[in-house]
C-alpha cells in the first residue's frame, strides 16, 4: 500500500518535471529567444500532424532499419568481443588498443569517409551506427568482466565450480550492470550515428526530415522531428532498463 | 612392536588435516609462511591466531586448496591436497555472496555447482537457512540483510554441501560485538549438532579462547607454529560464566603475553630502523 503510494508520488514528480520543462519551452518560444525557436505548442501541433500524415512513418521506415541492424550487430559482436577480451589475455592484447583508439577518435569526422568506401546506401548507415556504438559496448563489457569481485571467483572455485560455471554463473551476472551500461551508451550513440549518417551522407529518413524543414524554415516541424528521435531514444533506453531488472532482479527491490 | 603400530594408526585416525613442512612465497617475494607443521584433530574447532600479516589467511587457503604452497604438502585423511574438494568448504571474511541471487539460491549454490536438482538443493538449503536462524529470509537479497545475517548465509552455504571440514576466515570480523557474541554461541550450538571439523581464523584472543578446542599461535612473518594451546572449558554453563572460568582467563592472559612480546619486538625493530 505504502509502496503504491510511493510509486504514485514518483509518477507525479515525473509528470511535474515534464510540465515544468514544456512550460519553460513555451515561454522561451513566446519571447522568442531566437527566430528559429518555435513554441512548445506549435511544435506539438506539428508533431501531431506529422504523426498522422505519415511523414514520421515514412522517415522512420528508412531510419529504423539501419539503426536496428547496426545496434544488433554492435550488441552481439560488442558483448562477445568485450567478454572475450575480459576472459582471455591473448585476445585482450590484440584487440583492446583498437577499441580504445576508436573510442577516442572523433568519429563524426570519419563518417563522410565511409561514403567513399561504401557509397550512400544502407551499408554506410549501418557502418556509421556500428562505428559509434561498438567501442562503447566492447569497452564496458570488458570492464565489467574485469571487475568481477575476486572473492566470488574464489568462492566458486572452493565449491569446485568448473570454468564454464564460473563464467556463466559468476562472471557474466557480475558484469551485467556494466554490460547494460555499455548497451545504453551504445544504443544512444547508435542513434547519433544514424542521424549523423542521414545528415552527412545520405539525405534520407529522419535526418532528411530535419534538413528539409530547416531549409524551408519550418521550424516547428524541424523541432518536432528532432523531438521524435529523442523520444524514440528515451523509450528504447527505458526498455533496456526493464531488461536489466530481469537479469539482476535485486535491483527491483531497491 | 604391535603397540607402536597401533599408536601410529590411532593418531592417524584422530588427525583429519595434516600440514607438513608448508612454506609459501608470494610472487612479489613475500615469504608468508615457512616450515609450518601441524596436525588438526577431527571433530574439533581449531583456531589460527597471530599478528596481522603473519599468514593465517594464506595457511587457511592452502588447506582449502585455493592456493598452492611453495613447499610441503597438506594431507586430508592421508590424501594429498591438490585443489578444492568436497570434503572442505570455506566461509569468507567478506561473505562472498552473489548480490543478484536470493538467500536460498546463495545457500544452495555449492549444490547447484555440483549439479543437484533444484528440488533437492532448495530442500537442503531451506533446512540450513533455518538452522542458522534465517527462516523467513529465503527470498531476500543480500543487500537487504545486515552484516551478521549475511555471514549466516555464508555459513549456511558452507554447511549445505555437507563437507566434513569447515574453514572460516575471520567470519565475524565485520560484525558488531553483540552480534559477534551471539554468533559465536550459535556457532558452538550448531557444531554440537553438525559434528564438523572447523578451522577458524581470528584476530581476537577472547574469541579464539571462547570458541576453540585448540589454538594454534602463529609467529610473525614468515609465519610458523609458535605454540599450540588446548583450551579445556566447561561449556555446560552460561556464556558469561564460561568467560569467568579460570581456564578461560588464564588462556587469554597466556596468549596475550606471547602476542605482546611480538609487538614489543616489532616496536624495537622499528625503533632500530629509525635510529639506524
Ligand atoms: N596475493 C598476494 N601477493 C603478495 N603478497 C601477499 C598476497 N597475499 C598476502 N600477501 C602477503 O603475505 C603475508 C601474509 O598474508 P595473509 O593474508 O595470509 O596474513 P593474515 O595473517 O591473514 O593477515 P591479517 O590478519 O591481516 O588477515 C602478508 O604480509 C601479505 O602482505
Ligand atoms: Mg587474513
Amino acid at each position: 500500500m505504502a509502496l503504491r503510494d510511493l510509486s504514485r508520488q514518483a509518477w507525479m514528480w515525473k509528470i511535474l518535471s515534464f510540465v515544468l520543462f514544456f512550460g519553460a519551452w513555451e515561454i522561451a518560444g513566446q519571447i522568442p529567444i531566437s527566430l528559429s525557436f518555435p513554441t512548445f505548442v506549435d511544435t506539438f501541433v506539428a508533431f501531431m500532424r506529422m504523426t498522422f500524415d505519415g511523414s514520421f512513418l515514412g522517415a522512420y521506415a528508412q531510419t529504423v532499419q539501419p539503426l536496428l541492424i547496426g545496434v544488433l550487430i554492435s550488441s552481439f559482436a560488442g558483448i562477445a568481443c568485450g567478454v572475450g577480451m575480459g576472459l582471455w589475455r591473448g585476445f585482450e592484447w590484440c584487440t583492446l588498443v583498437i577499441f580504445i583508439i576508436l573510442q577516442a577518435a572523433p568519429v563524426a569526422a570519419i563518417i563522410p569517409l565511409i561514403t567513399y568506401l561504401y557509397g550512400i546506401g544502407l551499408t554506410s548507415k549501418v557502418i556509421a551506427v556500428v562505428i559509434m556504438s561498438l567501442p562503447l559496448i566492447v569497452l564496458n563489457s570488458y570492464k565489467g568482466i574485469r571487475h568481477t569481485h575476486p572473492s566470488l571467483l574464489e568462492m566458486s572455485r572452493s565449491f569446485q565450480g568448473s570454468r564454464m560455471q564460473e563464467i556463466m554463473k559468476i562472471i557474466l551476472p557480475a558484469a551485467s550492470p556494466l554490460i547494460f551500461a555499455g548497451l545504453r551508451l551504445g544504443v544512444g550513440a547508435g542513434f547519433i550515428g544514424v542521424v549523423l549518417a542521414e545528415l552527412l551522407i545520405t539525405p534520407t529518413g529522419i535526418g532528411d526530415l530535419i534538413t528539409y524543414h530547416r531549409s524551408v524554415a519550418d521550424y516547428p516541424e524541424m523541432f518536432a522531428a528532432i523531438t521524435s528521435i529523442i523520444v524514440l531514444a528515451a523509450v528504447t533506453l527505458t526498455g533496456l532498463l526493464k531488461l536489466e531488472v530481469f537479469v539482476r532482479p535485486e535491483n527491483r527491490a531497491r | 612392536m604391535n603397540q607402536v603400530a597401533e599408536k601410529v594408526s590411532n593418531s592417524a585416525d584422530d588427525t583429519i588435516v595434516s600440514v607438513d613442512g608448508i612454506a609459501k612465497r608470494y610472487e612479489g617475494g613475500v615469504q608468508a609462511l615457512k616450515g609450518v607443521n601441524l596436525d588438526i584433530p577431527a571433530g574439533q574447532l581449531t583456531t589460527f591466531l597471530g599478528p596481522s600479516g603473519c599468514g593465517k589467511t594464506t595457511l587457511l587457503k592452502i588447506i582449502a586448496g585455493l592456493l598452492d604452497p611453495t613447499e610441503g604438502e597438506v594431507r586430508i585423511r592421508g590424501q594429498k591436497v591438490t585443489g578444492p574438494g568436497p570434503d572442505r568448504s570455506f566461509v569468507f571474511q567478506d561473505f562472498a555472496l552473489m548480490p543478484w541471487a536470493t538467500v536460498i539460491r546463495n545457500v544452495a549454490f555449492g549444490l547447484e555447482l555440483s549439479g543437484a536438482s533444484k528440488e533437492e538443493r532448495y530442500e537442503k538449503a531451506t533446512k540450513y537457512i533455518a538452522e542458522v536462524g534465517l527462516k523467513g529470509f529465503e527470498d531476500a537479497y543480500p543487500h537487504e540483510l545486515s552484516g551478521g545475517m549475511r555471514q549466516r548465509v555464508g555459513l549456511a552455504r558452507a554447511l549445505a554441501v555437507n563437507a566434513d571440514i569447515i574453514l572460516m576466515d575471520e567470519p565475524f570480523a565485520s560484525v558488531d560485538e553483540q552480534t559477534r557474541r551471539k554468533f559465536q554461541d550459535d556457532l558452538l550450538d550448531l557444531l554440537a549438532i553438525e559434528k564438523k571439523t572447523v578451522i577458524f581464523v581470528t584476530h581476537s584472543i577472547e574469541e579464539a579462547v571462547y570458541v576453540s578446542d585448540q589454538i594454534v599461535l602463529l609467529s610473525r612473518r614468515p609465519g610458523k607454529v609458535a605454540n599450540i594451546f588446548t583450551t579445556d572449558l566447561d561449556r555446560s554453563v552460561s556464556p558469561d560464566e564460561v568467560r569467568r572460568q579460570k581456564n578461560y582467563l588464564d588462556s587469554v592472559d597466556e596468549i596475550w603475553a606471547i602476542l605482546r612480546e611480538y609487538l614489543q619486538e616489532d616496536e624495537s625493530a622499528a625503533a632500530r630502523k629509525v635510529r639506524g
